[in-house]
């Protein structure tokens, strides 16, 4: 790494050569370090996670494989000044995203206001009309969020998506971390590194204060997951057993005198507050889908009335869509009366004909989304896209302007990653972790860093070859 | 804890303990096959009744050969008690139950799986045979010393060494029901000594060859052997021995909780009958009998513990 980069590496600058002030420890630590040493090391933790069972499954059409994350030695650091100013940001789109919810369910003001279309909320498979006129306990909608951050430049940062129906990673940014304290245990003595292995502490606490009133003093928490096949069941076990939840499953709970029970062998037992790991669709058949075999039916009439807390609350997805993303920077000046701390990524709606031509034209430039997909599936990338798929993409865009959104290809910033030739800079993106409580939002320091491995590649997800990286933030 | 992590708990270590057996059986076998080749098929054979596998391995065998039952043992998807199902479904339960288990213990049972699937992934004959039990006994054994060295000894504990125990009871009960033709008394023979090669493969298959020798020396009767695996309170694979600490972490249990169950009545009935019964009146009655009524009680007391901790719905 010595010439001109194209992109902003977080390392590097776009120099290439001289290296940025959170990294110069790190930096003065790893040109004393043999890299062959370093990739040994790397594959030894590749071991280890397979050992743990750190892995995610996939549902292939003949077997049910376990894959590992692949995770990159050299750790994504970030300055506390730089922190801060993404902490403030990230806390105020939080805080807006909580009292958007709750305005949507309730009054309706912003609707009102003009600012959001209805249409919008009206038909969004993801709004819950049951949860119309109801206020969850402390008014908190979203107890954990999930917000996707990536940088142009030392200080442009985009937010590019919230995740607030059932945000995940948090388990591999604790094991990541556990491991980099294994494996270079003298970095940390060098290098003052903020902690996060309060985390699943923090957790309990914020879904213990938003308890329903009737409970005992002492809170019972569960975690609701779909079992053993779904793909962040290791994520699901490790959250459960380190805030000292009961990790339950749909066949383990009943509804009694409109409380839900959890079957033991000491006879059924109070559950109060249930982090569901469930979308809004199986969480109940009675009330949502009623091919769910996962949910528990009955629940939603159990939440309506008080008798548990579900975090996060039912109808939060809507926050997630895509379309309504496009709206972010007026939903933080409606509720705050601040300007947006953290940007948006410029987004055309091509539900709005202007919008479509524009993106019609533009197709080679831009990446186009569907409006409820994720995990980085159903997505055209318009400069890397060959003619076959601009082609069929054109089509599906006439067809359906409205389930689409365009953004301008980012320039994402890059890390260094250890490859066989050294080190190399690969794109990278953010994932901060939010708990919010009736009296306080944190934010825990850095997050989950995930890294596209491949060359050139834009990719971050795990389901499609990403790899992720532990991340600091500096004292 | 949760009904289904009883359940978990219970299965996972049921399944490792019938694998486990499952290898001494073959360890057994396969010496038995190296040193008396006539004899090998009908020792392949109560192998294969040993683990109650007959019928199905009928349905896709014919004859017993070496090749044939060390594999249907080992590796085969199709027999539910091949050591290959068992650890998988242990390592099953244990995924599921994951949260209940110490680190080490699931790192232990996750690395068998892993290490394991790999070595019977390939058809394994005569020569191979050796280095695989071996491999697969000290998988076995690190399981065990990660549970016993690291878990509490609380109810988790008491679920898994019940599981085991049960296990470990009915598995020596099917072993000596397939040999009983062997150890009964002909009348016309009386006082004969047996056949060394079938005293040997018993005490084999229950790891017990040297500690009976120890005790009896060379000369071995019927009566002596079946009460050896039977009654000796000190033989951690007898009947009896198995039955004790069954009942010993039933008790835990309920002092734990506070309450005793239909269970708890159960299994001090059958432990009365152990404790009244000698191998005088088994043999008198018919240890065939004696063994059926056993894998009944068991059984039986199965399904209650199932129902008292309410492991399903």
């Amino acid at each position: 790494m010595g010439r001109e980069l194209k992109f902003f590496d977080e390392m590097y600058g776009m120099s290439g050569s001289r290296c940025r002030a959170p990294y110069r420890a790190y930096n003065k630590w790893i040109k004393n370090e043999n890299l062959d040493q370093l990739s040994r090391q790397s594959k030894e933790a590749e071991q280890y996670f397979r050992r743990t069972g750190i892995t995610f499954s996939v549902h292939g059409d003949e077997t049910d494989t376990e894959r590992l994350i692949p995770f990159d030695v050299i750790p994504r650091i970030i300055s506390s000044k730089e922190w801060e100013f993404l902490e403030r940001g990230v806390k105020q789109r939080a805080l807006a995203i909580n009292m958007f919810l709750n305005d949507i369910y309730n009054r309706q003001e912003i609707i009102k206001s003009g600012r959001v279309p209805k249409t919008l909320i009206k038909n969004n498979a993801a709004f819950v009309p049951q949860m119309v006129g109801f206020t969850p306990p402390g008014n908190v909608y979203t107890h954990i969020l999930g917000l996707d951050i990536v940088r142009e430049s030392s200080d442009v940062f985009f937010v590019l998506e919230d995740n607030v129906r059932t945000p995940s990673g948090v388990s591999y940014m604790l094991e990541n971390r556990e491991t980099m304290l294994r494996m270079f245990p003298e970095l940390f003595s060098q290098i003052p590194v903020r902690e996060i292995k309060n985390y699943p502490r923090k957790l309990r606490q914020c879904l213990a204060a938003s308890a329903p009133s009737i409970g005992e003093k002492h809170v019972s928490v569960g975690v609701l997951t779909p079992g053993v096949f779904n793909s962040a069941y290791y994520e699901h076990c490790s959250l459960a057993e380190q805030m000292g939840a009961e990790l339950i499953e749909s066949q383990d709970v009943r509804i009694i005198d409109g409380r839900v029970a959890m079957r033991t062998t000491e006879g059924y037992k109070w559950v109060d507050v249930l982090y569901r790991r469930l979308d809004d669709h199986f969480l109940d058949p009675l009330n949502f889908d009623p091919r769910s075999l996962i949910g528990i039916p009955g629940l939603m009439d159990v939440y309506l009335s008080g008798g548990i807390t579900l975090a996060n609350a039912p109808g939060t997805g809507i926050a997630d869509d895509k379309a309504i993303y496009s709206f972010m920077p007026e939903i933080i000046e409606f509720y705050t009366g601040e300007t947006p701390i953290l940007k948006n990524v410029p987004t055309w709606r091509c539900s709005e004909p202007e919008s479509l031509a524009y993106v019609l034209e533009n197709m080679t430039n831009l990446v186009i989304k569907e409006v409820h997909g994720s995990g980085g599936y159903g997505l055209l990338v318009g400069p890397t896209a060959n003619k076959r798929e601009l082609a069929s993409f054109r089509k599906k865009l006439k067809r359906q302007p409205g389930n689409y959104i365009a953004q301008p290809t980012l320039s994402l910033s890059t890390v260094p990653v250890l490859t066989r030739k050294g080190l190399a800079p690969r794109h990278v993106d953010l994932r901060p972790f939010v708990l919010m409580s009736p009296s306080k939002i944190e934010v825990t320091p850095g997050g989950l860093t995930r890294v596209a491995l491949r060359d050139k590649s834009l990719v971050v997800n795990s389901s499609q070859g990403g790899g992720t990286k532990d991340t600091w933030v500096l004292e | 804890m949760l009904g289904r992590t009883a359940a978990g708990l219970y299965w996972m270590f049921r399944y490792l303990e019938r694998g486990e057996n499952s290898t001494r059986l073959l360890d057994a076998g396969h010496r038995i096959s190296l040193t008396h080749s006539s004899a090998a098929p009908n020792e392949w054979a109560s192998i294969i009744n040993a683990q109650g596998s007959g019928e199905i391995f009928e349905q896709m065998h014919r004859g017993f050969s070496a090749n044939n039952v060390i594999n249907f043992i080992l590796r085969d998807k199709a027999n539910p008690s091949s050591i290959a199902s068992t650890i998988s479904r242990a390592r099953e339960n244990g995924k599921m139950i994951r949260t209940a288990l110490t680190r080490e213990v699931w790192e232990a049972a996750n690395e068998s799986w892993l290490t394991s699937s790999n070595v019977l992934s390939r058809q394994i004959g005569l020569k191979g045979l050796p280095r695989v039990l071996n491999h697969l006994r000290v998988q076995s054994n690190a399981v065990s010393a990660a549970l016993h060295g690291t878990m509490l000894r609380d109810d988790i504990y008491n679920f898994a060494l019940i599981g085991t125990f049960i296990e470990r009871g009915e598995s020596i009960a099917r072993l000596l029901d397939v040999k009983y033709y062997v150890l009964l008394p002909t009348a016309s023979h009386v006082g004969s000594s047996l056949d060394n090669v079938q005293w040997e493969t018993i005490l084999r298959s229950a790891a017990a060859l040297k500690s009976f020798s120890w005790l009896y020396g060379g000369d071995a009767n019927p009566a002596e052997i079946a009460n050896f695996l039977i009654f000796d309170r000190r033989m951690p694979r007898s009947i009896t021995f198995s039955f004790t600490e069954l009942l010993s972490n039933l008790n835990s249990l309920a002092q734990q909780y506070g309450f005793k169950c239909s269970c708890h009545d159960m299994a001090q009935e059958i432990n009365a009958k152990l404790v009244n019964a000698n191998i005088n009146s088994v043999m008198n009655g018919g240890l065939h009998e004696f063994i059926l009524e056993y894998l009944e009680a068991s059984n039986s007391l199965s399904r209650q513990i199932e129902k008292d901790y309410r492991f399903y719905d």
